[in-house]
């Protein structure tokens, strides 16, 4: 389903994805797993559409995302690492937007937007804008309007990062359960070990912008002769902290937050 | 046309809800109304120029146009910093269509808002000539803001982050207004200003608005329109282009 062969991406001098292959099957959960900076997002990016690859191919369901665009950006849904919802609508108007946007029919796209909604527990809170949601709630908003155009590959960019427990558990179990469901293979990256070991069928661990190793959690265990994955990963990657440079992103949040606290 | 549709609308939802954006808006070219209206009118007057809120409120109705459709197509980098930007990105639709929508989206906000100016400048005893012309003077404002809400977003598809935008007001709005014959006529200025006016699209708008207004011009409808239709597909062109650039 998913298909990556030789793909590199370079920013200047820096390679940030070198020359790394992996196949995902139809209806695998795969989980990419790296360190900070490892070039996990940039492969994501790749994947769909919003960077060209320095040298390599991809192919989604057979489809080259660099040649053929726009029927590949038909095949899958994405949740960002960062919010991608708009704040100013409501959670039932950003799910419409998206089926517009996915040219979903418009009676599929109520029956589906209200069964996702119900699924991911905001039905109730449907007409509310997003900018009153939590950081959970938006997320889970995230989550069920990647599912409503059926796509057959999810994108999950550290979904979960910055939730409770109680709702990263509640997320894994709707995204396995739509997994039986919809047969959607799924490609994640997150950086809670026992998450991926929970949900992932298949690992690859990338570091420093190249696949070290791949395989089911118990091979790579057994590779590493570890008890857990996230032993496995400290075996593999080494626990050296590696530093990452606060994007535009970040600075804007913090600036964000703190004229809201003027402002009362 | 569903993807231009609800593009759209969604410019149009999150200006309706944002009563600050809509209140700040007026602010300035209210303010610009009153004080430059009353405060120069006398001497306008003397000057045997005639009645100078007369002169001023189709000035005034183009400056909140160009404000608020600048506004909207920098809103891109808005949409940009907090993500949702990503999620139209990644959508299977031709960019130019999601540019086109909000494009449109961010004219008719413009448009709306120029109408209300309209309204207030009649409150403050400005007259219209001619009934029959208004269609011709909503043409104009049309176009006015589907160029700028162009503008902004080819600026925006260009510019990273916010930092750059106080360079944009104060080197390119605050200028293309204040030399746009808006506030003053054209006619007897120096020879090096007046070049310059008529290299800024704005002076086409002020001055097609000013003659369906009161039958004043400059330049003459014919080349009012022609100048506008001209410069406002260049700029749907080239906003198209840069915003179907953008990598994020």
């Amino acid at each position: 389903m998913i298909r990556a062969q030789g793909l590199v991406k370079k920013f200047g001098e820096f390679t940030a994805v070198d020359n790394i292959a992996f196949d995902v099957a139809k209806g695998e959960i795969f989980a990419f797993l790296g360190p900070n900076g490892a070039g996990k997002t940039t492969t994501i990016k790749m994947l769909t559409t919003l960077l060209r690859p320095t040298s390599g191919r991809v192919s989604l369901d057979g489809l080259d995302p660099v040649t053929h665009q726009t029927a590949a950006r038909k095949q899958f849904g994405i949740v960002f690492q960062d919010p991608s919802v708009d704040d100013e609508l409501t959670a039932y108007e950003n799910m419409d937007f998206h089926g517009v946007l996915y040219s979903v029919p418009k009676k599929l796209r109520q029956v589906r937007i209200e069964s996702l909604l119900k699924l991911f527990e905001l039905w109730d809170r449907r007409s509310d804008q997003v900018k009153h949601f939590s950081g959970g709630m938006r997320r889970r908003l995230e989550i069920a309007r990647s599912f409503l155009h059926t796509p057959k590959i999810i994108f999950l960019d550290e979904p979960t990062i910055g939730l409770d427990p109680q709702t990263r558990n509640q997320l894994w179990t709707h995204i396995k359960k739509l997994n039986d469901e919809e047969h959607v293979t799924v490609f994640l990256t997150t950086h809670y070990m026992e998450e991926a070991e929970r949900v992932a069928h298949r690992i690859a661990i990338i570091d420093h912008g190249k696949i070290i190793a791949q395989g089911t959690p118990d091979e790579l265990k057994a590779q590493t002769g570890t008890d857990t994955l996230e032993q496995a990963f400290l075996a593999l990657t080494g626990s050296t902290i590696r530093q990452e440079e606060a994007s535009g992103l970040d600075k804007m949040r913090t600036f964000d937050k703190a004229f809201r606290r003027v402002k009362g | 046309m569903n993807v231009v549709y609800i593009l759209w609308l969604r410019q149009l939802k999150r200006s309706a809800r944002s009563r600050a954006r809509i209140i700040g808006s007026f602010a300035q070219p209210l303010l610009f109304l009153l004080a430059f209206g009353f405060g120069f009118g006398a001497m306008f007057q003397r000057a045997g120029q005639g009645n100078y809120i007369q002169f001023l409120a189709p000035g005034v109705i183009t400056m909140s146009i160009l404000f608020t459709s600048i506004f909207a197509g920098i809103e891109v980098i808005w949409d940009r910093q907090f993500g949702f930007l990503k999620e139209t990105l990644v959508a299977p639709v031709p960019r130019i269509l999601i540019m086109v929508g909000r494009t449109l989206g961010g004219a008719t906000v413009a448009v709306l808002q120029g109408i209300v100016m309209f309204c207030i400048c009649l409150a403050v005893g400005f007259r219209t000539s001619s009934l029959p012309l208004l269609p011709l003077a909503l043409t104009f404002l049309i176009l006015t803001a589907v160029l700028f809400t162009a503008v902004g977003t080819a600026l925006a598809s260009v510019l990273p982050d916010f930092q750059g935008f106080q360079l944009v007001m104060n080197f390119l709005v605050m200028p293309i207004f204040f030399l746009s014959g808006a506030l003053f006529p054209l006619t007897n200025i120096p020879r090096a200003m007046r070049i310059i006016a008529s290299l800024d699209p704005l002076s086409y708008s002020v001055d097609g608005l000013r003659s369906a207004l009161i039958g004043e011009t400059h330049f003459g409808v014919p080349l009012d329109l022609a100048v506008l239709c001209l410069v406002t597909a260049a700029a749907v062109v080239l906003g198209g282009y840069l915003f179907s650039r953008i990598q994020v």
